[in-house]
């Protein structure tokens, strides 16, 4: 994590200084465009689920790295082929890995991940629940009488 | 000279920090006043010494003294010299100076507020609060010194990160940390009371407008964050569920769940211990978010001080105070005997489920946010949780959320109608739904997105102001009217923060469902068309800044042939610093913002220009002030003017007053 935390960093440093690129490039460029705006509104997508893998938390589709512009390019090359959304995602991960996607499988431990917001909240409506059931004590439940105790202290404070 | 004199008074203020974590303790333990006592005038002493640190902090910065490290990392003697002062914290050394002088300034507060408070309370608190700002010392004067100087001083500094060099950024951090340090008030009070081992009314409404304070705060500076990242990042995005920006949504999310779980302790002193936990881990939340932000651990497009070692000091603050709250907490919590009895039905059920849905919220975002790590760790399994997981997550909670709201906000206390309690809300919903059906009409061919904002919007807003009215009790018209600007501030605050919440949800939706982008090679002088505006690309430019230089477009917008704006999108070139930036230009408007963005020039002449069609976008950081405000207006209820009691009466409120129950 460390490493790959340097190395993005570097990575970071040497975009930022203008490592190869002439400037700022913009994220997706006209030229990178589609023909076929379905086609294109499928890719838009599409890169919206993927990291940009040499930036710092940005998705493929927003970051203006050479990567990124290189992951765009192939994603719309595999849709112009005619692959589906899963069999490009498919193709991605298997050469870069899960790391690659910005949601992650649902499978394995990552279960974990996607079950935990709804377990959790079946859990904490359970709990409270329960404590609701149980502030709703009726009058009768409650102690009626003060104790002897009680009694003598009332007496000593009305000053009888 | 000043700059040694200020890293002097840090060191001396680290010591009293120091004394005052103790001395105060043993005193209320021991019933010894005069060692409670000395807690006072250590916390002013303690402020007023950090203080001078800052400002000479400062000084060093506005003075361009090259001989501080810091200075010449993050300075330069070209830079405005408002950037110059927001220097100063626009860095991991100077921050954290700030953060420990937010720490210091809360707990004078406590002191000089804390009159009405029982003196053993209070000297608890104010130890507490000290030793959190003796931990925090430690830190900055150990792993992060603002004030070492240069063994051979350079002639010019490195700059600062041009995209830090903005207004946005001078008044984001401020913000932000008063609200996260301000929930080490909220921390403080919970571990004092645990001490004390009681917690009752009062407890609830000395505890209330602290928080309120931090979530104020913590509000808008969580919104001025999302506006920069807006114009400033150059695409527009307002939230991309960072780790960097979880770190501040989940102490937010607490500190909104712990503002009305003391509501019910304070009215009705039930849910005791829950509101103790939430108070731990609100500032919980906050010290992991430090953590998150400092270590560099998780990747972070925002992350600014990438150090493993002061990510471990972080980790052992966080895991000292955290273990000790818990420990304690587990010990004393039994103590906490709830009284209040009351109904499935009723305004105490409300707020629980309030409190069910934030806490969850949060923990979707935290479990989120830590995944990738754990994944990594345990599992062995390389991954990345990015906002499309969070959105799907975390939406539907938010959406119960609203949905509840208005009817938790009109429930009585104690025992609820149900029926009665809609019979003013049912036509609120049938409008709200006419809206969301309107809007789904209208925009044939979205997603589902748009309309269900809309009606949530409709629906809280409109909730809220039925909340409202139905304060002002029976009778005429007129009668109710004129009642309604004698209702006190808290019932305002609550019915406009719950408003801004309304605001929000309906922006947030209809600015990810209706957003437009065009993305094109324009020439000079051509004018070309997206969603109703023809552009016209005028002249580029080159232009000098002050420490930049810029590369200039001018931009025509025209609307059915009218003339809007010439709008100036900029890429800025920082030679200091080495970097290059994008400048968006933005025409604002009521129900859409035009946000444009200047690209690399073409080899035929053209430029690559990209426009945005952004709706509703100033409705996002309007119904954050909107909540903003009606936080204020809650805390300048003289009910919770702190002072205001300790003046009138010497002896400690006996409890809240329910004449004007919310």
């Amino acid at each position: 994590m460390i490493r790959r935390g340097f190395a993005a960093l570097a990575l970071a440093v040497a975009l930022a200084t203008g490592g190869g690129a002439p400037g700022p490039a913009l994220a997706v460029l006209p030229d990178e465009i589609l023909d076929d705006p379905a086609l294109e509104a499928r890719a838009r997508e599409l890169t919206k689920e993927l990291r940009c893998l040499v930036c710092r938390n940005e998705s493929v589709d927003e970051s203006n790295a050479d990567f990124a512009r290189d992951l765009r390019l192939l994603v719309r090359e595999r849709l112009v082929e005619g692959d589906t959304n899963d069999e490009v995602l498919a193709f991605l991960v298997d050469r870069f890995g899960e790391y690659v996607l910005l949601r992650p499988q649902a499978d394995g431990v990552n279960l974990i991940l996607w079950v935990s917001a709804p377990a959790m909240f079946v859990l904490a409506l359970g709990t409270s629940l329960v404590y609701l059931r149980r502030r709703r004590v009726t009058p009768e439940a409650l102690p009626k009488r003060l104790t002897e105790e009680e009694r003598a202290r009332l007496k000593e404070l009305m000053g009888d | 000279m000043i700059v040694e004199l200020g890293h002097f008074a840090m060191i001396l203020a680290f010591a009293i920090a120091l004394a005052q974590a103790v001395i105060p303790l043993v005193g209320a333990h021991k019933g010894w006043h005069d060692w409670m006592a000395v807690a006072h005038p250590m916390a002013t002493t303690q402020f007023l010494l950090t203080a001078f640190a800052f400002a000479a902090l400062t000084y060093a910065f506005v003075t361009s003294d090259f001989s501080v490290s810091l200075v010449v990392s993050n300075s330069h003697t070209a830079k405005p010299l408002i950037y110059k002062i927001s220097g100063v914290w626009g860095n991991h050394e100077g921050s954290m100076l700030l953060w420990v002088l937010i720490l210091t300034l809360f707990g004078a507060a406590a002191a000089w507020f804390g009159g009405n408070l029982p003196a053993t309370l209070r000297a608890r608190v104010l130890a507490v609060q000290s030793a959190v700002a003796a931990s925090f010392f430690a830190f900055t004067i150990f792993t992060s010194n603002p004030f070492i100087r240069m063994t051979v001083p350079p002639l010019d500094g490195r700059d600062l990160n041009p995209l830090l060099q903005d207004i946005g950024l001078a008044l984001h951090p401020p913000f932000l940390y008063v609200g996260y340090v301000g929930l080490s008030m909220a921390f403080s009070f919970a571990i004092a009371a645990l001490i004390e081992g009681r917690v009752d009314a009062a407890w609830g409404r000395w505890v209330r407008p602290w928080t309120l304070a931090a979530w104020v705060f913590l509000t808008i500076g969580i919104a001025l964050g999302s506006w920069w990242a807006y114009y400033e990042l150059g695409w527009g995005g307002f939230w991309f569920w960072d780790p960097v920006e979880n770190a501040s949504f989940m102490p937010w999310l607490f500190a909104t769940a712990l503002l009305h779980s003391a509501i019910v302790v304070e009215k009705r002193e039930a849910l005791k211990s829950w509101t103790i936990l939430l108070a731990i881990l609100a500032f919980g939340f906050s010290l992991i978010g430090t953590f998150i932000v400092r270590s560099g651990l998780l990747t972070s497009v925002h992350a600014f001080a990438m150090d493993p070692e002061r990510g471990i000091f972080i980790l052992m603050i966080l895991v000292a105070f955290m273990g000790g709250a818990l420990t304690l907490f587990a010990v004393r919590s039994q103590a906490m005997e709830a009284k209040g009895v009351f109904g499935t039905v009723s305004r105490e059920s409300g707020l629980v489920m309030n409190n069910v849905l934030l806490a969850v919220s949060s923990f979707v975002v935290f479990v989120g946010t830590i995944w990738p790590l754990v994944a990594e760790m345990v599992f062995d399994r390389v991954l990345s949780v990015g906002p499309p997981f969070f959105n799907m997550a975390f939406t539907p909670f938010f959406v119960a959320l609203a949905a509840i709201l208005p009817i938790g906000a009109l429930l009585p206390w104690k025992r609820g109608d149900l029926r009665r309690t809609m019979q003013p809300l049912w036509p609120v919903l049938v409008l709200s739904m006419a809206v969301g059906s309107l809007v789904w009409a209208i925009q044939t061919g979205h997603s589902a997105l748009g309309p269900v904002g809309a009606l949530l919007g409709v629906w809280v807003v409109l909730g809220s102001a039925v909340d409202l009215w139905s304060r002002t009790g029976r009778g005429a018209f007129a009668k109710r009217f004129a009642r309604l600007f004698r209702l006190p501030r808290a019932d305002w605050g609550k019915s406009i923060a719950h408003a801004g919440v309304g605001v929000t949800v309906f922006a947030v939706a209809g600015l990810m469902a209706w957003e437009t982008e065009d993305i094109r090679v324009a020439y000079l002088g051509e004018p070309f068309e997206h969603a109703g505006y023809t552009l016209t690309l005028q002249d580029v430019r080159r232009v000098q800044g002050p420490n930049y230089t810029s590369t200039m477009a001018f931009i025509d917008v025209e609307r059915d042939g009218r003339f809007i704006d010439q709008l100036t999108p900029e890429r800025r070139f920082y030679p200091v610093a080495g970097m290059p930036t994008t400048e968006a230009a933005i025409d604002y408007g009521f129900i859409r913002d035009v946000y444009l963005v200047i690209g690399d020039p073409q080899d035929d002449g053209g430029w690559t220009v990209r426009t945005y069609i952004k709706p509703f976008a100033n409705w996002l950081w309007a119904g954050c002030i909107i909540m903003a405000l009606g936080g204020f207006l809650s805390l300048s209820d003289r009910r919770y003017r702190v002072a205001a009691g300790a003046r009138r009466q010497p002896t400690p409120p006996k409890g809240p007053k329910t004449v004007a129950a919310e």
